[in-house]
């Protein structure tokens, strides 16, 4: 299974995290579904569906807790027969990001996505650049921008 | 709180009584998630719980593969401690909860297993 990373910086603490959680795939994404980091999925079209999801969850239960006055949601875990799903925001400096999880419950479970989530967070924290305004994707640069990013994360 | 958490805490509580033991906790063995613990600070709850419910499974299935059946406790010696388990309800398939206890080097494993043990019937 690979790791490939649109930022380097994420690199390192998404193999780290891949290797103690025991996770399947893994997305590393902007709350706007910007992939900046994945594991584990081989087709481009995977990506996009998963990031783009992952993305309008993240923003419904925010709107929910914004709707309920409360902050936003930590995480959420969907767990299925034999796969569970985690989904989490991360505070860095590069701005909020999302992870998407996707585990197998033969190999691990969601105490130890939640034990090693702890320290991607952290890592990615520590790994982020300061100080950093996101750069801002403009509709006419948006295809070629995610033809970039995909080119990048399928190793093309 | 509910008759069932009740009966958690005072299993817990007479697992912690025994001389040495560092803390107690009851984890779903499917999720590694903490139902109930009692614990001395500095003892990461989620970390153990977690770990432990991973070595659960694994145990298991050495144990499938030896043809030896469900394991039905475990102490794993440290230089600074212990951890003994009790796999209870199911947990010797899948699922089920783990009674967990940590505890010191020299603490007495015997008195330990029996406590784990009555707190799994309690568990059930």
């Amino acid at each position: 299974m690979t790791t490939r990373a649109v930022e380097t910086w994420t690199l390192e603490p998404l193999v780290k995290f891949v290797k103690e959680a025991g996770a399947r795939l893994v997305l590393v994404m902007t709350s706007a579904g910007q992939v900046l980091a994945q594991h584990g999925f081989s087709r481009a079209v995977d990506v996009m569906s998963a990031a783009a999801l992952g993305a309008a969850i993240m923003a419904s239960t925010d709107e929910m807790a914004r709707e309920l006055r409360q902050p936003a949601f930590a995480a959420l875990n969907h767990q299925g027969e034999r796969h569970g799903i985690f989904l989490a925001g991360v505070a860095t400096g590069r701005g909020r990001l999302v992870a998407l999880v996707v585990y197998d419950l033969d190999v691990s479970s969601l105490g130890l996505v939640q034990l090693f989530f702890e320290q991607l967070a952290a890592d990615l924290q520590a790994a982020s650049p300061k100080d950093t305004v996101p750069k801002q994707v403009l509709a006419a640069d948006f295809e070629r921008q995610l033809s970039d990013s995909l080119n990048t994360l399928f190793g093309r | 709180m509910t008759a069932a958490a009740a009966a958690y805490v005072k299993a817990l509580d007479l697992i912690t009584r025994v001389r040495g033991v560092r803390g107690a906790m009851l984890v779903s063995a499917e999720d590694g998630i903490v139902v109930a613990e009692q614990l001395m600070e500095g003892i990461k709850g989620p970390a153990v719980s977690a770990l432990a419910a991973s070595l659960a499974t694994r145990l298991r299935r050495a144990m499938e593969a030896a043809g030896v059946g469900a394991s039905l406790f475990w102490h794993l010696q440290a230089e600074q401690g212990a951890l003994l388990v009790v796999p209870t309800g199911g947990a010797g398939e899948a699922g089920g909860t783990l009674v967990v206890a940590v505890a010191e080097p020299d603490v007495n494993v015997g008195l330990v297993r029996l406590e784990l043990l009555r707190a799994a019937e309690v568990v059930g």
